[in-house]
Order: structure tokens, then sequence, then C-alpha cells
């Protein structure tokens, strides 16, 4: 509670005791409210996953009871032995890892050609890009899919993916980055010889690092959990990513609630485990990508 | 910032994004070097091109023909699918469920996230916990979220029914009902995103330098005051970018609202928000010509409303 460091110099005020009680229960109330709706926030995940711990039987029960009576890993097994979640944790990673690799590399690209090697067009070309920040994602997808069957790309991991490399705010966030490198550090580099790809690598690169692992967990978040056009580009159930899939199939999972949960359980695990690690690091990435 | 703008003889250009080839650089020997930046914006501008930029004009194209998606092909139809739209009771009926959606969702997102992020600066010591179970949600896959609350809001033994009835109200039947239906969707919707206005909320608070608030306690404000005086209108701007933010997003509606009606839309469509008619239209009708049409009346409701928004704030920040 940082509010204790303010208490000293509040004499000037001409009250200094009544200060005092007043903070204490003021800090109390705000820690007791704070912890309150924090319980009230994990309250739908803890039902989840207790749920996902009892017989089926047990789950329909009226009244509702918490604890399961007789806890058992059944429904994790059913949700296992099926394979299919597997098969689309792996669909996920492969696709999200693939689309944030992708996006950095064009992104970047194109950042430091429009921040530090502007070519004839290039403003214009920026701006363009900027235009597209405007269009929603959802506005594409029905002359996306037309073209993608075109393409052939429908029911592929390409097709899936590659409409989510298109991401013009990341170009933007990253030239703003870089614009703020000064111009020294380069010519120093170019004096020395070095082209501009040396440039990028050796000068531009390692002082962006905080900003691209911004990007890239922000990129990895958005792919991991986007639904709609994977769901349009997909009617595989073996080239489904964990959204669509656990959306789709859910109504074949029919009422085995125990079932369901644990296969929202299953579903969630990956992006709370990476958080749990890395903490710091997404709350800053979605932060500084958000704010931008 | 743009301290290279000076070197870019194109602001005049009047030829289009890429037509200034005709504007050669002064000296001839240094064409090829001028170009270079060209091979670097290359992947990202050919993406940007097939996957945005052509998808966007196509559109525009397939909304003037009558094309389906089962015959393909289609034939020019002039505006009719425009006409026809904005003749479409079910067209305005989903973009009401929309702006209903987003007057729902915004407040609540908006002063529930200023409301935990406060109370978290405030104790230090929970920082990690409180993190997780406000922004914990924010990061679970659609599908995982609305299994879960399709779950909760079970008639009978669902969990928050069966809360209502411990403290004698009555049930509700939250997803089946007409009037409940979208309200259900928009609390889901917060238990879910909420943590993430939070997390710009807090980032925002502990850009404000402690000197402040110790200067104002030492001249006599106490903590009520020093709330609605100093901390709100420091977050002034935040709260204008966040509610930006967050009215965009709650207009694009789509996912949590297909998922928990189960593709149906809810009772007599009132959880259908205008996406979820575009995708009726597009990919169950298959007649993506007139889905085209509504996609871009969608658009142009996303373009307005950022335009609006950004005229509102930017005359309250000049004002004040």
């Amino acid at each position: 509670m940082s509010t204790a460091t303010t208490a000293a110099p509040r004499t000037a005020a001409g009250r200094p005791r009544r200060r005092r009680v007043r903070v204490r229960p003021g800090g109390v109330l705000a820690t007791v409210s704070v912890l309150f709706l924090a319980v009230v926030w994990l309250l739908p995940l803890v039902w989840a996953v207790l749920t996902s711990l009892k017989p089926e039987g047990e789950t329909t029960a009226v009244p509702v009871r918490w604890l399961p009576l007789e806890p058992t890993l059944e429904a994790y097994r059913a949700v296992i032995a099926r394979g299919d979640l597997q098969q689309w944790l792996l669909n996920s990673t492969v696709i999200s890892t693939g689309v944030t690799v992708l996006t950095l590399v064009v992104c970047v690209l194109a950042a430091y050609a429009f921040s530090k090697v502007p070519f004839p067009g290039s403003s214009w070309l920026f701006a363009l890009f900027i235009a597209g920040i405007l269009v929603p994602a959802q506005v594409l997808i029905i002359p996306l899919f037309d073209e993608m069957t075109v393409l052939g790309l429908v029911d592929t991991y390409w097709g899936i993916a590659l409409p989510q490399v298109v991401a013009p705010v990341m170009v933007f966030i990253l030239k703003r980055f870089f614009d703020a490198i000064p111009r020294d550090y380069e010519e120093a580099a170019r004096i020395d010889g070095a082209g501009h790809l040396r440039i990028l690598w050796n000068v531009v690169l390692p002082m962006s690092l905080p900003i691209l692992a911004a990007v890239g967990i922000f990129t990895f978040v958005h792919a991991w959990n986007n639904f709609l056009w994977p769901f349009v580009a997909t009617t595989d159930p073996a080239l489904m990513t964990v959204p669509v899939g656990l959306g789709t199939v859910q109504g074949a999972y029919g009422i085995q609630y125990a079932q369901n949960m644990a296969a929202a359980v299953l579903g969630a695990l990956p992006l709370i485990a990476v958080f749990l690690l890395f903490q710091r690091q997404v709350v800053r990435g979605v932060t500084d990508a958000g704010l931008k | 910032m743009t301290t290279h703008a000076d070197t870019e003889p194109v602001r005049t250009a009047s030829s289009g994004p890429t037509g200034s080839a005709a504007r050669p650089p002064g000296r001839a020997r240094r064409t090829a070097a001028a170009w270079a930046g060209l091979w670097y914006a290359l992947p990202f501008t050919a993406l940007f091109a097939v996957f945005l930029l052509w998808p966007m004009l196509a559109g525009l194209w397939t909304s003037l023909t009558d094309r389906s998606l089962a015959r393909g092909g289609g034939s020019f139809v002039g505006l009719a699918n425009w006409s026809a739209m904005l003749a479409d009771p079910a067209v305005w009926q989903s973009l009401w469920v929309t702006v209903l959606f987003t007057a729902i969702s915004t407040p609540l997102l908006v002063a529930i996230a200023l409301a935990m992020a406060l109370l978290t600066h405030r104790t230090a010591r929970l920082g990690w916990f409180l993190r997780l179970s406000f922004f914990g949600p924010f990061l679970l896959p659609v599908a995982v979220v609305t299994l879960i609350w399709t779950w909760l809001y079970q008639p009978g033994f669902g969990l928050v029914n069966s809360l209502l009835t411990g403290i004698g109200l009555p049930e509700v039947g939250w997803l089946s009902g007409e009037g409940t239906v979208l309200p259900a969707i928009a609390i889901t919707t917060v238990w879910w995103t909420a943590g993430f206005n939070f997390l710009l909320y807090l980032a925002a608070l502990q850009g404000i330098p402690r000197y402040v608030h110790e200067a104002a306690a030492l001249d006599g404000a106490g903590p009520w005051q020093r709330l609605t005086r100093i901390t709100l209108p420091l977050l002034r701007r935040t709260t204008a970018l966040i509610v930006m933010l967050q009215m965009v997003a709650s207009l694009k509606l789509f996912d949590q609202a297909y998922l928990m009606t189960a593709g149906s839309g809810g009772p007599n469509y009132a959880a259908r928000p205008i996406i979820g008619y575009i995708f009726d239209t597009g990919f169950t009708g298959l007649r993506i010509g007139y889905a085209s049409a509504i996609s871009y009346l969608f658009f142009a409701v996303i373009v307005v409303a950022s335009l609006v928004q950004l005229r509102l704030f930017s005359r309250k920040e000049t004002t004040e």
C-alpha cells in the first residue's frame, strides 16, 4: 500500500491524527473491494475447472455443489482420447508462430524502408497503409473467401495465415520506433561501409528489441485467438485452430458439461501458461502495441 | 519524427500511390540507390495488395453484381443490392443490435476497467495476482469463453441462476430470452475483455509522477479530491483513447454472439449483429453480391464512428 509514503508531511494540514485514522480504512476498503472484484473475475474459471473434475452425473445436480463429490480426470481422459484438441493445438501453434514470424519480418522490412531508406513515392505508399488500418478484417471476409477459393487456399495453413500477416498498424508502430533512433548511428555504420541490410540487422534491430517483443507478443496472442477468418477459411476439422475447433465442435460434444469444461480448460492453458511465464513482457507487449 | 520528409519530392504527386516513377531524384547516378528502399517495402506491399487492397476493391465490384457462392459468375446489377439493402428490415434490425450492444458494453468496459486499475494501483503488493485475475480472461480464445459462459447461463443447474435463486430471485433464461440474450452476451464480453482496458489504464496510472499526489496531499486534498481533481483529469487522454478503441471493438461484435447463440442469432435474431447478417447472407444464403454491399455499409459505420469520435475528443481536448 503505497499510500504510506505520504504519511509524514501531512502534519502541515494541521490534522495529523485524524488523517491516520482516515487513510487506513480507505486503504483497507480499497484492498477488500479489489480482492472481491478479483474473486468475482476468477469465479467463472474456478467453476469451469471444478466442473471439469466432476463425473458427468454430478454436473447437472441441483442444488449446485461447488466441489466434486468424487473428483475424477475422466472428462480430460475422454477429451484427450478423442484426439482432435491436440490437432487443433498443433494447428494453432503452427499458424500463430508462422503469422508472428512472417509479420515481424515483413513489417520490420517495410518500416525500415519507410523510416530509413525512403524511395520515390514511399510517403504515399505509407499513407495508403495507414488508411488500411481503418479497414476492419470483418469487412473483407466475403471477398477474401471468394479470392481464396479462386487461389485454392481454402482449407490450407497458408490460406488461414497469410491474410493475418497484413497488419499495417504494426508497420506504423515499428516505423515510429525506428524514426526515434538517431541518424548518427546509421551514418557511422555507413561510413564503416555497412549496407542497408547490415545497418538494419546490426544497428537498428538490436536497439529495437522491446518493440519487437511487443509486436511479436501482440501478434501471437491475436493470431492464437483469432476466430472469424480461420472459421471462414476452414471446413476441414483437421485444419481448425483451437477457437474454431472448440467453437464448431461444441455442439458435437453434446450435453457433456464436464467434457466441455475440460476441453475449455485445455484450450485455455497454453496462453495462460505463456502469461504466467512472461507476465512482464506480455503486459508490456499488450500495452505498447495496444496504446499506439 | 519524420526527419526525412523534406528529402521526399513526392508530396505534390497526384498520380496515385506508386505513380511517381516519372519523377527522377535529381542525379541520375543515384537512381538505383534511391529505389533501394522499395525492395524492403515490397513483401509487405505485395501482401497488402493481395489480401487487403484487392479484396476491398473486389468487394466493391461484387456488391454491384448478383454473384453467388454456389453458381459463381454473376452479372452486373448496378446499385440494386445497395437499394435492396437500404429497404431490408433485417439490415436495420442487425445494425440496431450492434449499436445496442455497443451502448451497453462500452460504458461498462470503460468504468469497470478504470475501477480495477485505480484499485490495483493502490494495492501494490498483490499486483501479479490482480493482473492475472483481471487480464487472464482476455487471453482466452473466444470459444473457451463461450463454452464457459454458456455453461454458467444454463437454466436450472447453471451457476448464475443458482446464485440468483439462492438469494431468492427468480431464474432468468439468459440466452433464450429475447430481452436478455444481448445483455448476457455483453456481460460475458465485459468479463472477457475488460482486462485489456485495465492494462491500458494501469500503464497510464503508473505514468503519473508520484510527486503530483504528494503535492496535493500536502495542500490538504483528501483521497476523494485527489481522485476527482487530479487522477481522473490526468487520465482524460487515456480515457478518450480507450473509449474510441472500445467503441470500434464493440461495433465489431460477432464471435461471441455467434457462438453463444449456436449460430442462430438468438430468439428473433435479438443477438445477430450486422456482421452476423453479413455472414448469414454470404455463407448460408450464398448471396455474396448482397453480402458485399452490407459489408460496405458496415465499413461506413466504422469509419463514421471513428471520425465522429476523433472530432469530439480532439475538440474536448482543445477547449479544456
